[in-house]
């Protein structure tokens, strides 16, 4: 059995006294990669807000176990330099900020968390220039503003192609299919499975299955009103297509 | 973890790095306003008979003129004699004759404020006037500049060295009469920097004037005159950092800039006057009048300032485009953190045809900082095809400062266009929490935020301050955000 990377224990949240997640339990190992489903409203992008550390949401109870630290003790910068990654559902704008200059600190802040050298302007290039192609995302891009003036097509590639040069060891996928059309959403799912690897791991949120279609999930789970109802492989994914999610809310 | 406002609104102290005082002995006037002290300032500096009288003019005019209140700034009423309008190092003898006779103590202010002045520290590349309180202590690289015509001195020195050109070019762009600060200035005003670059010359290097406030309770009044003569090019930069103290000091400064036919005048400003502590005691009222003429054809004239210091700013770096063709520019970066007040902005006044300026200003709000750009665009009857485009940006961070945009627009020639965009935004926490996701912390993901947003004006600075003018808006907004 391989290591848990991460390990949600009874975790309860919610924003300005309302309560969203009512006690969340799930294990993600070291390998796999688990998809969090469920209507809108069900806490979804609430549990990727609260693993990431976003501000403005209390957590009420429970624990969270990363790489054996834990995690609601970190600050959301120090979550990132150990490894856990966000591709945001709506990516942030930087004017005249440079995408270049912006990945290059991050990676650097996240080297030198692990005590390696940071990057130079050209070493960090030639690395880039190698993932660029895995999104296959115009080099262009790297001159331009932090997704200032993309495409949202362009801006959800541009998170994974971040996602491609930080390395994460838990990447956090929150909605990341919404408002792709099929061709980029092959693109983004095939980036998303190269970088997968056994030391690593995926938790994708989606609302629809179609992304499941190219992201094959080795867990997937539902989430209704802040709790995971159910939990199954792949075929779940399948099922919650063809019956909708009434099928399983109705007996929670 | 505390919550999103809280980490925005929590303001901690930020150090001032330049608030030291250098202990000179100094020679200094009784405080106080009067022809005599006028007289007492020109026989110092042993003027010509003109010259008095133009300040005496200027002193009489003053006491007729009211401090203006229009400005969106508050401060206690400034008595004018309480002010000590002349502080000088005490000289020995006759005074230095060449740098190296200057006090050592004054080299080492100038050395710990970055900028060596002995020959074999000096910058590379850039000639310095360091003015202490009341005077020039020393320019540097006078010989090089004199061996291509470049005239660069300090004002008392043109005053008795070149009288003509001062006579010629004094008070051109502004008049005595002009307003409250400047007529103030035009009386008492002390030293300064005088550049002139003859026809066709591009001057070999960057000027500089360094401006050091020391003295307690003295106002600083310094004039600089530049004038580029037809074809003749500058880059003029300056700076300006005063003692940390609990009073008020005011420094009303006047610069007039003049271009002939197709000269090009860049003058950039990085101004970190002593803003207050952090909760608005002391620090500097700037209140400044530049402007600059571009009485050629073709000439042009660009202001780019960054202004981070001062507890008051008040100043408006302006362009008057008189020839033909002539263009105008101002691209502005101005902070308020803390209790700091600025309104500031610029006049583009367009009477040549074909003439064009261009704007663009940015305003950063911190802790209770108030900011207003107020800005005038004049298009006269004669400024056929005239252009401008003016942008104003303005950005918030926390809940307790403000941004104000007051624009003008007075435009008298139907064959002109004039552009306006402005926008307003707030620092946003989706930005700087985007940042903290991907590594970085919230103090590097403001400076990165606000670094960008000032780029347009950054590009326009001269390498060197460049690089400066970044540092010093990280440490200005040090400690705006938890």
């Amino acid at each position: 059995m391989s290591k848990p990377i991460l390990e949600i224990k009874n975790l309860s949240a919610g924003v300005e006294g309302k309560q969203i997640l009512k006690g969340i339990n799930l294990t993600i190992n070291a390998g796999e990669v688990h998809a969090v489903m469920g209507p809108n409203g069900s806490g979804k992008s609430t549990l990727a807000a609260v693993l990431a550390g976003r501000a403005g949401y209390d957590v009420t109870g429970g624990d969270v176990i990363y790489n054996g630290k834990d995690l609601l003790e970190l600050d959301p910068e120090e979550r990132a330099r150990e490894g856990l990654f966000l591709a945001f559902q709506y990516p942030v704008e930087i004017p005249g900020v440079n995408s270049t200059y912006f990945l290059k600190a991050a990676l650097n802040e996240i080297r030198k968390s692990k005590g390696e050298s940071e990057l130079d302007a050209m070493e960090f290039l030639n690395l880039v220039k190698d993932k660029i192609k895995l999104l296959e995302l115009n080099e262009d891009l790297l001159r331009r503003s932090v997704n200032e003036g993309f495409s949202g097509g362009e801006k959800k590639r541009n998170e994974i192609f971040q996602m491609a040069v930080l390395e994460p060891k838990l990447a956090i996928l929150d909605e990341t299919d919404s408002g792709l059309d099929i061709d980029a959403l092959r693109i983004v799912a095939g980036g998303v499975n190269k970088l997968k690897r056994p030391d690593s791991a995926q938790l994708v949120i989606t609302h629809y299955q179609r992304l499941l279609n190219f992201i094959i999930p080795d867990f997937v789970h539902v989430l209704y009103d802040g709790r995971i109802v159910k939990s199954g492989d792949k075929q779940l994914a399948l099922e919650l297509e063809a019956k909708g999610y009434d099928w399983i809310t109705k007996g929670a | 973890m505390s919550t999103a406002t809280d980490t925005i609104e929590s303001l901690v102290k930020q150090e001032y790095k330049y608030g030291f005082y250098t202990d000179v002995e100094t020679e200094s006037a009784p405080p106080g306003l009067s022809e005599d002290t006028i007289r007492l300032i020109s026989r110092k500096k042993n003027e010509p008979e003109w010259l008095t009288d133009w300040r005496l003019k200027a002193f009489r005019h003053w006491q007729t003129m009211q401090e203006p209140t229009w400005p969106k700034v508050h401060h206690e009423k400034i008595n004018y004699q309480d002010i000590v309008y002349y502080s000088a190092p005490k000289k020995k003898g006759d005074g230095p004759k060449s740098l190296e006779e200057v006090d050592p103590k004054l080299l080492e202010t100038y050395e710990k404020l970055g900028i060596p002045l002995r020959e074999r520290e000096r910058l590379a590349g850039v000639a310095v006037d360091a003015v202490f309180d009341s005077v020039s202590v020393g320019t540097t690289f006078k010989k090089q500049l004199a061996e291509k015509g470049v005239i660069f001195c300090s004002f008392s020195e043109a005053v008795q060295e070149h009288p003509d050109l001062v006579k010629k070019y004094l008070g051109m762009v502004v008049p005595y009469t002009d307003n409250f600060f400047a007529t103030l200035n035009s009386a008492v005003f002390t030293d300064g920097s005088f550049c002139y670059i003859p026809k066709g010359v591009r001057c070999p290097m960057e000027l500089s004037t360094y401006f050091r406030i020391n003295a307690a309770n003295t106002g600083q009044f310094e004039r600089t005159l530049i004038v580029a003569d037809e074809g003749a090019h500058v880059s003029y930069l300056e700076g300006c950092t005063a003692p940390m103290r609990d009073e008020n000091q005011l420094h009303a400064a006047v610069v007039e800039l003049i271009a002939l036919d197709n000269a090009e005048i860049k003058y950039s400003t990085v101004q970190n006057w002593y803003p207050g502590d952090e909760n608005g005691k002391g620090g500097i009222y700037n209140f400044v009048t530049k402007r600059g003429l571009c009485r050629g054809r073709n000439s042009k004239i660009s202001w780019t300032q960054v202004e981070t210091g001062s507890a008051i700013t008040w100043k408006y770096p302006s362009c008057i485009l008189q020839g033909d063709n002539s263009v105008g520019e101002f691209y502005s970066v101005a902070v308020t953190n803390n209790y700091q007040q600025a309104d500031t902005g610029t006049k583009m006044v367009h009477i040549g045809k074909n003439t064009h300026s261009t704007i663009v200003s940015k305003g950063i709000s911190a802790g209770h900082g108030q900011n207003s750009y107020r800005g005038l665009v004049k298009i006269q009857k004669s400024a056929t095809n005239a252009r401008n485009f003016s942008q104003c940006d303005s950005m918030l961070i926390g809940s307790k400062c403000g941004a104000h945009t007051f624009p003008y627009i007075e435009v008298k020639n139907t064959s002109s266009s004039v552009e306006h965009e402005a926008s307003t935004s707030k620092i946003g926490e989706d930005q700087i929490f985007y940042c903290n996701q991907r590594g970085l912390s919230t103090q590097d993901a403001v400076n990165l935020i606000v670094n960008g947003f000032c780029k347009e004006v950054f590009k326009e600075l001269p390498m060197e301050f460049a690089v400066e003018a970044q540092k010093l808006l990280g440490v200005s907004l040090e400690g705006s955000v938890g």
